[in-house]
Protein backbone atom coordinates (compact mmCIF):
# COMPACT_ATOMS: atom_id res chain seq x y z
CA UNK A 1 0.00 0.00 0.00
CA UNK A 2 2.74 2.01 0.46
CA UNK A 3 4.01 2.25 -2.46
CA UNK A 4 0.67 3.68 -4.19
CA UNK A 5 1.08 6.68 -1.59
CA UNK A 6 4.72 7.15 -2.84
CA UNK A 7 2.94 7.09 -6.54
CA UNK A 8 0.45 9.10 -5.78
CA UNK A 9 2.56 11.86 -3.74
CA UNK A 10 4.54 11.77 -7.51
CA UNK A 11 1.69 12.19 -9.57
CA UNK A 12 0.44 14.83 -7.51
CA UNK A 13 4.07 16.42 -7.79
CA UNK A 14 3.83 15.94 -11.81
CA UNK A 15 0.76 18.02 -12.28
CA UNK A 16 1.38 20.56 -9.88
CA UNK A 17 4.46 21.06 -12.22
CA UNK A 18 2.66 20.95 -15.27
CA UNK A 19 -0.33 23.10 -14.00
CA UNK A 20 2.18 25.65 -13.40
CA UNK A 21 3.84 25.46 -16.50
CA UNK A 22 0.00 26.21 -17.56
CA UNK A 23 -0.44 29.22 -15.57
CA UNK A 24 3.15 30.71 -16.03
CA UNK A 25 2.61 30.24 -20.73
CA UNK A 26 -1.11 30.46 -20.94
CA UNK A 27 -2.94 32.47 -18.24
CA UNK A 28 -0.28 34.84 -16.71
CA UNK A 29 0.08 36.39 -20.27
CA UNK A 30 -3.68 36.98 -21.57
CA UNK A 31 -4.01 40.75 -22.34
CA UNK A 32 -7.43 42.30 -24.05
CA UNK A 33 -5.77 45.61 -25.00
CA UNK A 34 -4.89 48.61 -23.14
CA UNK A 35 -9.19 49.47 -23.43
CA UNK A 36 -10.17 46.90 -21.39
CA UNK A 37 -10.78 47.38 -18.00
CA UNK A 38 -7.50 45.34 -15.89
CA UNK A 39 -10.49 44.05 -13.35
CA UNK A 40 -11.50 42.04 -16.36
CA UNK A 41 -8.66 40.50 -17.44
CA UNK A 42 -8.03 39.72 -13.80
CA UNK A 43 -11.73 38.12 -13.68
CA UNK A 44 -10.58 36.16 -16.71
CA UNK A 45 -7.55 34.81 -15.53
CA UNK A 46 -9.19 34.11 -12.16
CA UNK A 47 -11.75 32.04 -13.63
CA UNK A 48 -9.49 30.28 -15.66
CA UNK A 49 -7.11 29.05 -12.82
CA UNK A 50 -10.18 28.15 -11.09
CA UNK A 51 -11.26 25.58 -14.23
CA UNK A 52 -7.45 24.67 -14.27
CA UNK A 53 -7.66 23.49 -10.29
CA UNK A 54 -11.33 21.82 -11.39
CA UNK A 55 -9.46 19.71 -13.98
CA UNK A 56 -6.67 19.45 -10.87
CA UNK A 57 -9.06 17.76 -9.06
CA UNK A 58 -10.96 15.57 -11.05
CA UNK A 59 -7.57 14.10 -12.57
CA UNK A 60 -6.50 13.52 -9.08
CA UNK A 61 -9.93 11.81 -8.11
CA UNK A 62 -9.75 9.62 -11.16
CA UNK A 63 -6.06 8.74 -10.03
CA UNK A 64 -7.38 8.37 -6.47
CA UNK A 65 -9.88 5.91 -7.44
CA UNK A 66 -7.88 4.24 -10.03
CA UNK A 67 -4.59 3.58 -7.33
CA UNK A 68 -6.65 3.09 -4.47
CA UNK A 69 -9.88 1.34 -5.50
CA UNK A 70 -9.51 -2.07 -3.38
CA UNK A 71 -8.85 0.08 -0.53
CA UNK A 72 -11.82 2.45 -1.36
CA UNK A 73 -15.51 1.36 -0.84
CA UNK A 74 -16.99 3.47 1.47
CA UNK B 1 27.13 35.54 5.49
CA UNK B 2 29.01 34.89 8.60
CA UNK B 3 26.87 37.03 10.33
CA UNK B 4 23.90 35.36 8.94
CA UNK B 5 25.34 31.77 10.31
CA UNK B 6 25.78 33.09 13.77
CA UNK B 7 22.36 34.31 14.06
CA UNK B 8 20.94 30.61 12.37
CA UNK B 9 22.40 29.10 15.32
CA UNK B 10 21.56 31.63 18.14
CA UNK B 11 18.10 31.25 17.11
CA UNK B 12 17.48 27.29 16.37
CA UNK B 13 19.20 27.02 19.76
CA UNK B 14 16.64 29.20 21.20
CA UNK B 15 13.92 28.01 19.84
CA UNK B 16 14.71 24.19 20.58
CA UNK B 17 15.55 24.52 23.90
CA UNK B 18 13.31 27.09 25.42
CA UNK B 19 10.23 24.13 24.11
CA UNK B 20 12.65 21.24 25.78
CA UNK B 21 13.41 23.39 29.04
CA UNK B 22 9.82 24.58 29.49
CA UNK B 23 7.75 21.69 28.02
CA UNK B 24 8.28 19.13 30.91
CA UNK B 25 7.43 22.46 33.33
CA UNK B 26 4.41 22.84 31.25
CA UNK B 27 3.14 18.79 31.47
CA UNK B 28 3.23 19.05 35.27
CA UNK B 29 1.32 22.26 35.09
CA UNK B 30 -1.35 21.09 32.99
CA UNK B 31 -1.45 17.92 34.73
CA UNK B 32 -1.57 19.78 38.60
CA UNK B 33 -4.77 21.24 36.95
CA UNK B 34 -6.71 18.11 35.16
CA UNK B 35 -6.01 19.16 31.80
CA UNK B 36 -5.85 15.86 29.89
CA UNK B 37 -7.19 14.00 27.71
CA UNK B 38 -7.66 10.26 26.83
CA UNK B 39 -4.96 8.82 24.40
CA UNK B 40 -7.63 6.76 22.40
CA UNK B 41 -4.59 4.55 21.15
CA UNK B 42 -3.31 2.94 24.50
CA UNK B 43 -4.47 0.53 26.90
CA UNK B 44 -6.51 1.33 29.53
CA UNK B 45 -7.43 5.00 30.60
CA UNK B 46 -4.00 6.87 29.52
CA UNK B 47 -4.74 10.62 29.92
CA UNK B 48 -2.40 12.57 28.23
CA UNK B 49 -1.91 16.85 28.81
CA UNK B 50 -3.03 19.04 26.55
CA UNK B 51 -2.11 21.66 25.56
CA UNK B 52 1.66 21.98 24.44
CA UNK B 53 0.80 24.97 21.94
CA UNK B 54 1.57 27.12 24.68
CA UNK B 55 5.55 25.60 24.93
CA UNK B 56 5.25 25.87 20.94
CA UNK B 57 4.35 29.25 20.74
CA UNK B 58 6.77 30.79 23.51
CA UNK B 59 9.96 28.71 21.50
CA UNK B 60 8.90 30.17 18.01
CA UNK B 61 7.60 33.57 19.80
CA UNK B 62 11.19 34.05 21.58
CA UNK B 63 13.38 32.56 18.81
CA UNK B 64 11.53 34.86 15.74
CA UNK B 65 11.50 37.92 18.32
CA UNK B 66 15.56 37.14 18.56
CA UNK B 67 15.18 36.97 14.73
CA UNK B 68 13.68 40.71 13.81
CA UNK B 69 16.05 42.03 16.47
CA UNK B 70 18.84 40.74 14.19
CA UNK B 71 17.01 41.26 10.84
CA UNK B 72 13.74 44.30 11.02
CA UNK B 73 11.92 43.22 8.66
CA UNK B 74 8.32 43.04 8.09
CA UNK B 75 8.14 39.79 6.41
CA UNK B 76 9.70 38.18 10.34
CA UNK B 77 7.35 40.44 11.86
CA UNK B 78 4.33 39.15 10.07
CA UNK B 79 5.61 35.53 10.77
CA UNK B 80 5.33 36.29 14.20
CA UNK B 81 1.80 37.83 14.61
CA UNK B 82 0.71 34.82 12.34
CA UNK B 83 1.95 32.79 14.91
CA UNK B 84 0.39 34.35 17.47
CA UNK B 85 -3.39 34.95 15.80
CA UNK B 86 -2.93 31.14 14.92
CA UNK B 87 -2.40 29.91 18.12
CA UNK B 88 -5.34 32.23 19.42
CA UNK B 89 -7.71 30.66 16.99
CA UNK B 90 -6.00 26.63 17.94
CA UNK B 91 -7.08 27.54 21.43
CA UNK B 92 -10.53 29.08 21.31
CA UNK B 93 -11.04 25.26 19.70
CA UNK B 94 -9.03 23.35 22.07
CA UNK B 95 -11.38 25.15 24.73
CA UNK B 96 -14.57 25.66 23.40
CA UNK B 97 -15.66 22.89 20.99
CA UNK B 98 -16.36 25.05 17.87
CA UNK B 99 -18.19 24.09 14.24
CA UNK B 100 -16.39 22.39 11.06
CA UNK B 101 -16.23 26.50 9.54
CA UNK B 102 -14.76 28.09 12.29
CA UNK B 103 -11.22 27.40 12.02
CA UNK B 104 -11.06 28.15 7.86
CA UNK B 105 -13.11 31.08 8.51
CA UNK B 106 -10.71 32.35 11.52
CA UNK B 107 -7.67 31.48 10.12
CA UNK B 108 -8.13 33.19 6.78
CA UNK B 109 -8.46 36.70 8.83
CA UNK B 110 -4.69 35.51 10.64
CA UNK B 111 -3.76 36.71 6.89
CA UNK B 112 -4.55 40.05 7.79
CA UNK B 113 -0.63 41.29 8.87
CA UNK B 114 0.70 39.93 5.72
CA UNK B 115 -1.50 42.05 3.65
CA UNK B 116 -0.94 45.02 6.70
CA UNK B 117 2.54 44.77 6.72
CA UNK B 118 2.82 44.46 2.56
CA UNK B 119 5.08 41.24 3.14
CA UNK B 120 4.11 39.20 0.32
CA UNK B 121 5.27 39.67 -3.30
CA UNK B 122 2.16 39.18 -6.17
CA UNK B 123 4.49 37.18 -8.52
CA UNK B 124 3.85 32.91 -8.36
CA UNK B 125 7.13 31.09 -9.30
CA UNK B 126 7.32 28.08 -10.68
CA UNK B 127 10.22 25.52 -11.60
CA UNK B 128 11.31 25.57 -15.05
CA UNK B 129 8.41 27.84 -16.49
CA UNK B 130 9.64 30.97 -14.49
CA UNK B 131 7.01 33.36 -12.63
CA UNK B 132 3.88 34.84 -12.79
CA UNK B 133 2.57 38.37 -12.05
CA UNK B 134 -1.18 37.58 -10.96
CA UNK B 135 -1.80 40.47 -8.13
CA UNK B 136 -5.29 40.01 -7.58
CA UNK B 137 -5.41 36.47 -7.88
CA UNK B 138 -2.48 36.53 -5.36
CA UNK B 139 -4.45 38.22 -3.01
CA UNK B 140 -7.10 35.24 -2.86
CA UNK B 141 -3.90 33.03 -2.45
CA UNK B 142 -2.30 34.57 0.65
CA UNK B 143 -6.58 34.61 2.08
CA UNK B 144 -6.61 30.96 1.42
CA UNK B 145 -2.76 29.63 2.11
CA UNK B 146 -2.95 30.34 6.18
CA UNK B 147 -6.62 28.15 6.39
CA UNK B 148 -4.99 25.64 3.82
CA UNK B 149 -2.29 24.87 5.96
CA UNK B 150 -3.45 25.59 9.35
CA UNK B 151 -6.31 22.87 8.66
CA UNK B 152 -4.03 20.54 6.63
CA UNK B 153 -1.00 19.97 9.43
CA UNK B 154 -4.35 20.05 12.00
CA UNK B 155 -5.81 17.22 10.45
CA UNK B 156 -2.60 14.95 10.55
CA UNK B 157 -2.68 15.42 14.48
CA UNK B 158 -4.14 11.71 14.67
CA UNK B 159 -1.63 10.06 16.03
CA UNK B 160 1.74 10.15 18.99
CA UNK B 161 4.43 12.46 17.34
CA UNK B 162 3.21 13.02 13.45
CA UNK B 163 2.23 16.83 13.45
CA UNK B 164 5.19 17.62 15.22
CA UNK B 165 7.63 15.19 13.26
CA UNK B 166 5.76 15.87 10.05
CA UNK B 167 6.29 19.78 10.44
CA UNK B 168 9.58 19.77 11.65
CA UNK B 169 10.52 17.75 8.36
CA UNK B 170 8.57 19.72 6.25
CA UNK B 171 10.26 22.77 7.55
CA UNK B 172 13.95 21.50 7.14
CA UNK B 173 12.85 20.65 3.73
CA UNK B 174 11.25 24.46 3.22
CA UNK B 175 14.49 25.84 4.90
CA UNK B 176 17.11 23.99 2.70
CA UNK B 177 14.76 25.36 -0.22
CA UNK B 178 15.21 28.91 1.05
CA UNK B 179 18.81 28.67 1.44
CA UNK B 180 19.06 27.32 -2.28
CA UNK B 181 16.79 30.04 -3.57
CA UNK B 182 19.25 32.59 -1.16
CA UNK B 183 16.22 33.69 0.69
CA UNK B 184 18.63 33.53 3.88
CA UNK B 185 16.16 35.41 6.12
CA UNK B 186 13.27 33.59 5.77
CA UNK B 187 15.67 30.53 5.41
CA UNK B 188 16.58 31.44 9.11
CA UNK B 189 13.08 32.24 10.12
CA UNK B 190 12.36 28.67 9.10
CA UNK B 191 15.15 27.09 10.64
CA UNK B 192 13.11 28.31 13.96
CA UNK B 193 9.85 26.87 12.99
CA UNK B 194 11.80 23.09 12.45
CA UNK B 195 14.06 23.27 16.00
CA UNK B 196 10.70 24.52 17.81
CA UNK B 197 8.99 21.15 15.72
CA UNK B 198 11.71 19.32 16.49
CA UNK B 199 12.14 20.30 20.07
CA UNK B 200 8.12 19.06 20.68
CA UNK B 201 8.33 15.98 19.16
CA UNK B 202 11.05 14.59 21.65
CA UNK B 203 7.67 14.77 23.84
CA UNK B 204 5.28 13.92 21.51
CA UNK B 205 6.48 11.33 19.91
CA UNK B 206 5.54 7.82 21.01
CA UNK B 207 4.33 7.44 23.78
CA UNK B 208 3.60 10.72 23.98
CA UNK B 209 4.38 12.61 27.15
CA UNK B 210 1.99 16.12 25.81
CA UNK B 211 -0.55 16.57 23.25
CA UNK B 212 -0.03 19.48 20.94
CA UNK B 213 -3.78 20.26 21.12
CA UNK B 214 -5.11 22.73 17.94
CA UNK B 215 -3.21 25.95 19.58
CA UNK B 216 -0.15 23.81 18.82
CA UNK B 217 -1.13 22.22 15.12
CA UNK B 218 -2.69 24.96 14.19
CA UNK B 219 -0.02 27.38 14.84
CA UNK B 220 2.44 25.54 13.45
CA UNK B 221 0.55 25.17 10.13
CA UNK B 222 -0.34 29.02 10.21
CA UNK B 223 3.22 29.59 10.94
CA UNK B 224 4.53 27.34 8.08
CA UNK B 225 1.78 28.88 5.26
CA UNK B 226 3.33 32.65 7.00
CA UNK B 227 6.60 32.02 5.92
CA UNK B 228 5.63 30.01 2.45
CA UNK B 229 3.98 33.37 1.51
CA UNK B 230 6.92 35.68 3.23
CA UNK B 231 9.24 33.88 1.24
CA UNK B 232 7.86 33.28 -1.44
CA UNK B 233 7.14 29.72 -1.57
CA UNK B 234 4.22 29.01 -1.74
CA UNK B 235 4.56 25.75 -4.38
CA UNK B 236 7.41 24.47 -2.56
CA UNK B 237 5.68 24.56 0.60
CA UNK B 238 2.68 22.28 -1.12
CA UNK B 239 5.02 20.09 -2.59
CA UNK B 240 6.73 19.29 1.29
CA UNK B 241 3.57 18.93 2.97
CA UNK B 242 1.90 16.85 -0.13
CA UNK B 243 1.33 13.81 2.34
CA UNK B 244 -1.07 16.44 4.51
CA UNK B 245 -2.35 17.62 1.80
CA UNK B 246 -3.20 14.15 0.24
CA UNK B 247 -4.99 13.30 3.55
CA UNK B 248 -6.84 16.46 3.58
CA UNK B 249 -8.04 15.57 -0.22
CA UNK B 250 -9.20 12.10 0.34
CA UNK B 251 -11.18 13.08 3.78
CA UNK B 252 -12.54 15.78 1.60
CA UNK B 253 -13.39 13.73 -1.71
CA UNK B 254 -15.12 10.74 0.79
CA UNK B 255 -16.72 13.38 3.18
CA UNK B 256 -17.75 16.31 0.31
CA UNK B 257 -18.04 18.53 3.20
CA UNK B 258 -16.15 20.62 6.12
CA UNK B 259 -16.91 18.92 9.23
CA UNK B 260 -14.75 18.99 12.48
CA UNK B 261 -13.15 15.23 12.83
CA UNK B 262 -15.16 15.12 16.22
CA UNK B 263 -18.54 14.70 14.34
CA UNK B 264 -17.66 12.42 12.06
CA UNK B 265 -16.86 7.91 11.94
CA UNK B 266 -13.35 6.78 12.98
CA UNK B 267 -12.03 5.69 9.95
CA UNK B 268 -9.64 3.21 11.70
CA UNK B 269 -10.52 0.47 14.97
CA UNK B 270 -8.01 -1.16 16.64
CA UNK B 271 -7.58 -5.26 16.60
CA UNK B 272 -7.42 -7.06 19.88
CA UNK B 273 -3.35 -6.62 20.53
CA UNK B 274 -4.48 -2.58 20.34
CA UNK B 275 -2.75 -2.41 16.78
CA UNK B 276 -4.84 -0.05 13.79
CA UNK B 277 -6.93 -1.16 11.43
CA UNK B 278 -9.31 -0.18 8.48
CA UNK B 279 -12.49 0.42 10.21
CA UNK B 280 -15.49 -2.05 8.80
CA UNK B 281 -18.06 0.89 9.31
CA UNK B 282 -19.44 1.92 5.72
CA UNK B 283 -19.20 5.82 5.07
CA UNK B 284 -16.45 5.92 7.28
CA UNK B 285 -13.91 9.26 5.52
CA UNK B 286 -10.90 7.81 3.81
CA UNK B 287 -7.57 9.44 5.26
CA UNK B 288 -3.94 8.92 4.91
CA UNK B 289 -4.25 6.31 8.52
CA UNK B 290 -6.82 4.20 7.02
CA UNK B 291 -4.89 3.84 3.99
CA UNK B 292 -1.95 2.56 5.85
CA UNK B 293 -3.72 0.31 7.48
CA UNK B 294 -5.77 -0.98 4.43
CA UNK B 295 -3.93 -4.25 3.75
CA UNK B 296 -2.16 -5.24 7.42
CA UNK B 297 -2.80 -3.78 10.87
CA UNK B 298 -0.08 -1.61 11.94
CA UNK B 299 0.64 -0.76 15.85
CA UNK B 300 0.86 3.40 16.41
CA UNK B 301 4.54 3.66 16.18
CA UNK B 302 4.76 1.64 12.91
CA UNK B 303 1.99 4.28 11.43
CA UNK B 304 3.79 7.44 12.74
CA UNK B 305 7.51 5.77 11.59
CA UNK B 306 5.35 5.14 7.78
CA UNK B 307 3.60 8.91 7.64
CA UNK B 308 7.27 10.23 8.52
CA UNK B 309 8.79 8.63 5.49
CA UNK B 310 6.19 9.98 3.32
CA UNK B 311 7.04 12.99 4.69
CA UNK B 312 10.78 12.62 3.94
CA UNK B 313 9.38 11.63 0.61
CA UNK B 314 7.70 14.78 -0.15
CA UNK B 315 10.88 16.56 1.41
CA UNK B 316 13.23 15.15 -1.06
CA UNK B 317 10.83 16.56 -3.59
CA UNK B 318 10.41 20.17 -2.18
CA UNK B 319 14.33 20.43 -2.63
CA UNK B 320 14.17 18.79 -5.77
CA UNK B 321 11.71 21.52 -6.61
CA UNK B 322 13.46 24.62 -5.45
CA UNK B 323 16.65 22.96 -7.32
CA UNK B 324 14.63 23.08 -10.79
CA UNK B 325 13.89 26.60 -9.92
CA UNK B 326 16.74 27.66 -11.39
CA UNK B 327 15.89 26.16 -14.79
CA UNK B 328 14.04 27.76 -17.29
CA UNK B 329 12.98 25.52 -20.29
Amino acid sequence: MAIKIYSFIFVMWILMMLGGGLVVLFVGPISFGTNIEPIITSVVKVGLALFLIFIWIIILTKIKNWVFKSQIKS
Amino acid sequence: MEEKIIVAIIVSAIAFFSIYAFTPVLIKFLEKRNLTVKDANKKGDVMIPRPGGISILIGIVASEITLYFFFPISEVLAIIIVSILGFSVGIIDDRKVMGGWFKPVALAFCATPIFLLGAYDSNLDFPLFGSVKIPSLYLALIVFMIPITGNTLNSIDVLNGIVSGFTAIASFALAISLFILQNYEIGIACLCLAFASLAFYKYHKFPSRIFPGDSGSVMLGATYGAIAIVGQVEVIAAVAILPAVINSFLFLSSVKRIVEHREINNPTSHTDDLKLKSTDVNHAPITLVRLLVAKIPLSEKQVCNQVLKLAVFSGILAIITALMMGIKI
